[in-house]
């Protein structure tokens, strides 16, 4: 796997320097959780993503994006982890990109993305683990168009995005990739009921009854919006890994400082060997989970047939390292760390949230499973 | 076509030229690795050929100078030979600590008269060599070792012994840590290497719980070795030896690998549930791990991995292989318990499980692995 190219280490370095100072805690998830925001996130911070360019990392260059892919989304995601930046930059300029990618969806909505102002989301799960081929929710049609059963959960931002991708079912039955399609449901036409989560961030539970589409609301092509949809997942969950290894290193280097810090006994905690070797074994499995997500990454970019694998242990086994780190954290940190007062709890409510969505560890360790035949 | 596409085809055309049959076979006992040295048997006229034809390309040692044996090929071409080979298959054709330890250790330290003399000899498997470093009462604590090295004028007089000196038995020389001064620890051990046909060494091999002795006792009594044959400064022999440990670190990290494509559950197909779960947890650590590996070669090429990160990767590659054999044993059942029949390849399962509990000892333990990220990696005070 080639290193960074110095087109991606600047990248790296714009999104580290934005992040660190404008997507900090104090400025943006405690402002607007503490202020009652019922977005979740910054509508000001998400026009900033835009105005840097990163919205258009995903997007093709003919369409005015950078046309680059998940290693760059990647190194973005990373520092939003780390910083604990709340923006629906991973569901909209990444998953939502994605999945209205070559359709005719991309022309109406891209813009929107590019500028930062429209927000997108996928709306997958209906129960309370992650299944898509287990999408149940009806959509038969009527006239020209389709009329809508049924009910989305864990729809992160689903309460202010404009447009909710939602994976429906027209033909097949549960359990089967065939007879998925993807449509895009513009804001208002669900019932929409807005969840706040553990992290603070907001997603919505939606209730379809008898909401009428029309045609042109189908993403892709009607029965084959697995296609849409699987390459909207991949992207999320390689995104989502990323993510997850910022919070693990966020998490963990604030811990490390906290060892150097903090006396008992009379010394440095960090002088104790139980916790010296806890963290250099933190130390190495983080490492470990870059070098997983980056892998899954740039086999997603181009296109090995490995890719799928990768996702899944990338997906894995951040949500895994991520975990070690935020318990870790809380746990070095002492008293102090059960305080809401102070971030390290943030990050293991952060990881609660990235670690479920598209997919927990347990969930990815059977893909690796099937995917490797057994 | 670019350069490397053209060394691509080439290297192409000349393995099939040129790599028995035999040699792409996957080996299957430790006697189909060749170590040659003064004493090697070949175990088969394919392994003689593979090794000769290979020595005269210098691709034994590809990325080594041509000088000293080598075929001085960028990493790049090493990279793509390395790939050729695995695609038909080919075997190493020379396994050897000359070449994984020695080699890298006299390139940065050895003076001219040393590489030119040793080296090549390394590169087409004429001498093997063996490491002299842990003692009885020198393991984890390695610098408190007491072998001694008195400056006698024209030669230097060793007495001591060494532990776990692999295949000392075997081998016809030795890289060896010995104290040439008491006033400093670190500060007074010097890198010496000598023959081990010298007068005063003699060896014993170890019986382990494997059943096999791969380590032996190494005594010296009153050894003399010339004055040359030092590494680097005398008294200055630890960094050598430091950066020599390294070398052996990213080697047996490389056992977290497992020498496989597949995983771990596509071979061993666990049909107990929670088995499979746990296998699908070792096949995500070791596919994650296998993308540090790809990363850690890169970034060390490109000199942005940190100096103790082999560290890292030791400990966690030799704690997955461990972990990769205790699942085989799952899998195996009371099969695996099988010590000598033929059924089961006279006990493989169960010895290279046992084997393995000494990844986690040998180079360095798993604790001072971590005892080295800590304090030079995340700088925690104290370690």
């Amino acid at each position: 796997m080639p290193l960074l190219t110095d087109d991606q280490k600047m990248l790296q370095e714009t999104a580290t320097n934005f992040l660190r100072e404008e997507g900090r805690p104090a400025k943006q998830l405690r402002h607007w959780r503490d202020s009652g925001c019922t977005d979740g996130y910054g509508t000001d911070l998400w026009k900033q993503f835009g105005e840097l360019g990163l919205n258009g990392i995903c997007i093709p260059e003919d369409q005015g994006g950078l046309g680059l892919g998940a290693v760059e989304a990647a190194l973005v995601l990373e520092e939003i982890g780390r910083n604990l930046t709340p923006s629906p930059f991973l569901t909209t300029a990444i998953v939502g990109a994605r999945a209205i990618e070559g359709t005719a969806h991309a022309g109406r909505w891209y813009p929107g993305i590019l500028s930062g102002e429209a927000v997108l989301t996928l709306a997958v799960d209906e129960s309370r683990r992650h299944a898509p081929e287990h999408t149940a929710l009806a959509a038969e049609r009527r006239g020209n168009g389709f009329v809508l059963n049924g009910a989305k959960q864990f729809v992160i931002h689903g309460n202010s995005a404009d447009v909710i991708l939602t994976v429906a079912r027209t033909g097949g039955s549960p359990g089967e990739r065939e007879g998925l399609t993807l449509f895009a449901v513009q804001k208002g036409a669900a019932e929409v009921e807005s969840v706040a989560l553990a992290d603070a961030s907001k997603a919505a539970r939606l209730k379809f009854d008898q909401v009428e589409l029309d045609a042109d609301s189908v993403v892709g092509e009607v029965d084959n919006g697995w296609l849409p949809l699987s390459r909207a997942l991949s992207a999320g969950r390689a995104g989502s890994a990323a993510e997850l290894v910022g919070v693990a290193a966020g998490a963990s280097a604030m811990t490390v400082d906290y060892l150097k810090q903090r006396k008992q006994f009379g010394k440095l905690i960090g002088e104790f060997q139980a916790l010296q070797h806890r963290a250099a074994h933190l130390y190495g499995e983080i490492e470990i989970a870059r070098a997983a997500a980056l892998k899954a990454a740039e086999l997603l970019d181009s296109g090995d047939g490995k890719a799928e694998l990768l996702v899944a242990v990338a997906k894995a086994k951040a949500a895994a390292v991520s975990r070690l780190a935020v318990q870790e954290g809380v746990q070095m940190h002492g008293g102090i760390g059960m305080t809401d007062e102070h971030d390290i709890g943030l990050y293991m409510k952060r990881e609660a949230v990235l670690g479920e969505l598209f997919g927990d560890v347990y969930y990815h360790r059977n893909r690796v499973a099937e995917l490797s035949g057994y | 076509m670019n350069d490397l596409d053209t060394f691509r085809s080439e290297t192409r055309a000349w393995l099939e030229a040129n790599c028995p049959p035999e040699m792409r076979e996957p080996m299957r006992t430790e006697a189909d690795a060749c170590w040659g040295g003064r004493n090697w048997s070949f175990q088969s006229d394919a392994q003689r050929f593979w090794l000769e034809r290979m020595v005269e390309c210098g691709w034994t040692v590809p990325h080594w100078p041509k000088d000293y044996g080598g075929a001085g090929l960028s990493p790049g071409e090493a990279k793509v030979l390395k790939e050729e080979m695995a695609r038909i298959g080919a075997r190493q054709p020379l396994t050897s600590f000359g070449i994984s330890m020695l080699g890298p250790a006299l390139l940065k330290f050895g003076s001219e008269e040393q590489k030119e003399r040793f080296l090549p000899e390394i590169a087409r498997g004429e001498i093997r060599w063996c490491q002299g470093y842990s003692e009885p009462g020198a393991g984890s604590d390695l610098a408190g070792l007491q072998t001694r090295a008195e400056d006698k004028g024209d030669h230097w007089l060793v007495n001591g012994q060494k532990v776990w000196t692999s295949y000392a038995d075997k081998a016809d020389w030795i890289f060896c840590l010995v104290r040439t001064s008491t006033e400093s620890k670190q500060g007074g051990i010097s890198f010496l290497l000598f023959d081990m046909a010298t007068p005063g060494v003699s060896t014993r091999p170890i019986l382990l719980i494997s059943g096999n002795s791969p380590f032996c006792e190494t005594f010296f009594d009153d050894v003399e070795v010339p004055k040359d044959q030092v590494v680097g400064e005398v008294n200055r022999g630890w960094d050598v030896a430091k950066y020599l440990l390294g070398h052996e670190r990213e080697m047996i990290a490389g056992m977290g690998l497992g020498g496989t494509d597949g995983t771990l559950g596509a071979a061993l197909q666990p049909d107990d549930a929670l088995l499979r779960a746990e296998v699908a947890a070792f096949d995500v650590d070791a596919l994650a791990f296998a993308a540090m590996s790809e990363r850690f070669f890169e970034m060390f090429k490109a000199g942005e991995a940190h100096p103790a990160s082999p560290s890292m990767m030791k400990y966690a590659g030799t704690e997955l292989n461990k972990r990769r054999h205790e699942l085989i044993m799952a899998a195996g059942g009371s099969d695996a318990l099988e010590w000598d029949s033929e059924r089961s390849k006279k006990g493989k399962p169960a010895r290279d499980w046992l084997r393995t509990k000494a990844n986690s000892i040998e180079g360095g333990t798993s604790e001072v692995q971590l005892n080295i990220v800590a304090k030079h990696i995340l700088g925690l005070p104290g370690a």
